[in-house]
């Protein structure tokens, strides 16, 4: 089964989503959105790899040796640095909910309270 | 809805999905079996093209470097996000750290993590720079170097010299800080221009390979890119931290 690896990104990505629908904590939803997250870099790790091949760093390394796809680790910086962003304004959201409401469930947000 | 019934809401669905996810991944070549050909492109000719031996920084701030400032800016539009989500409202106001150090004298920090922090500013903050300024040689860059540099004032927050953080009244050097990295990588994009060539092009002398005084803008870029980060991320740290000083009005 040489597909097996891809399934570990499946495997975060409906974890991850699970976890943000059953949630009853705001900061809880944040983790689950960093697991979600999660796949999309394993998944685009796993497709740029190739069997014995190097980290796509070429100092001190013989001419010519087999290296994995550097663009999906660059694709895959540009998406750890949105996940970062990503939780931090969330952060700021649960923050500030939790001054008006004083809880952090979801179930407590009543919609388009002042 | 009850919880139950938004469980079995999401599970029908995601089941769906789920499989068409597995489906997908079926079609994919098989693991470890890498078909190109952009990033064996990319392989053979980051050295005799740009004369840097990181292939991903290569591709970051060069190859693909116009996809770079945009995503430079989700992080400077991030912070002033958070710094506008976490302002001061009407009816707050702050507390003076000095009031709040004194009704929280108890709450101290032990002298072996305080020690251990303060002794650990000074690599961290060289590290850091060792990081960002070798972007285009080892793994690493202005983002990674630039997160590793904003541990540093964490540091010095985790000593409990949160005075000392606020009396340093960091707010205006690292707006400077944020602004001036996040342009500097535009402004380095016009030089391209200025050249006769195309909008962030590699104009720059490329120097010889390993060193770092090489691969032409890329460790210029990085810097920028560093500077950007570090004050990011220590802006996002200090306007939460920021928060703990924060009191409603009559609570």
């Amino acid at each position: 089964m040489n597909q097996l690896p891809y399934f570990l990104a499946a495997w975060l990505f409906f974890v991850g989503l699970y976890g943000m629908v059953t949630t009853r904590n705001f900061l809880h939803l944040v983790m689950c959105l960093g697991v979600l997250q999660a796949s999309t870099y394993v998944l685009l790790l796993e497709v740029g790899y190739r069997a014995g091949g190097t980290a796509p760093i070429f100092k001190d390394v013989p001419r010519g040796t087999r290296a994995v796809d550097p663009v999906v680790q660059a694709l895959t910086l540009t998406d750890v640095v949105v996940g970062v962003t990503v939780a931090a304004l969330l952060m700021a959201l649960a923050l500030q909910a939790h001054k008006r409401c004083g809880s952090l469930d979801p179930n407590d947000m009543r919609p388009m309270q002042g | 809805m009850t919880a139950r019934a938004r469980v079995w809401l999401f599970l029908v669905p995601a089941l769906g999905a789920a499989a068409l996810f597995v489906w997908a991944l079926t079609g994919l070549p098989d693991f470890g079996h890498y078909r190109g050909p952009y990033g064996d492109v990319v392989n053979a000719r980051v050295i005799p093209e740009r004369h840097a031996t990181s292939a991903v920084a290569a591709v970051n701030f060069d190859y693909r470097g116009f996809d770079t400032i945009g995503e430079e800016f989700i992080l400077f539009a991030a912070v002033v996000g958070v710094t506008v989500l976490l302002r001061l409202e009407r009816d707050e106001h702050e507390e003076s750290p000095r009031d709040r150090a004194e009704r929280h004298a108890s709450i101290e920090v032990a002298d072996a993590v305080a020690l251990a922090c303060i002794g650990l500013v000074a690599p961290v903050l060289v590290l850091g720079v060792y990081v960002v300024t070798h972007g285009h040689l080892t793994p690493g860059g202005g983002f990674q170097g630039g997160v590793i540099l904003a541990g540093g004032p964490l540091l010095v927050y985790l000593a409990g010299r949160y005075i000392t953080l606020r009396q340093l009244r960091p707010k205006g050097v690292l707006d400077l800080g944020e602004g001036a990295g996040a342009g500097g990588f535009v402004l380095i994009g016009f030089v391209g221009l200025v050249a006769g060539a195309a909008f962030l092009e590699n104009v720059f002398p490329l120097g010889s390979t390993g060193s770092v005084f090489s691969a032409g803008t890329l460790p210029v870029i990085n810097v920028s890119v560093g500077l950007e980060v570090a004050a990011g991320i220590t802006l996002i740290v200090y306007e939460f931290l920021e928060q703990a000083l924060i009191v409603r009005a009559g609570r």
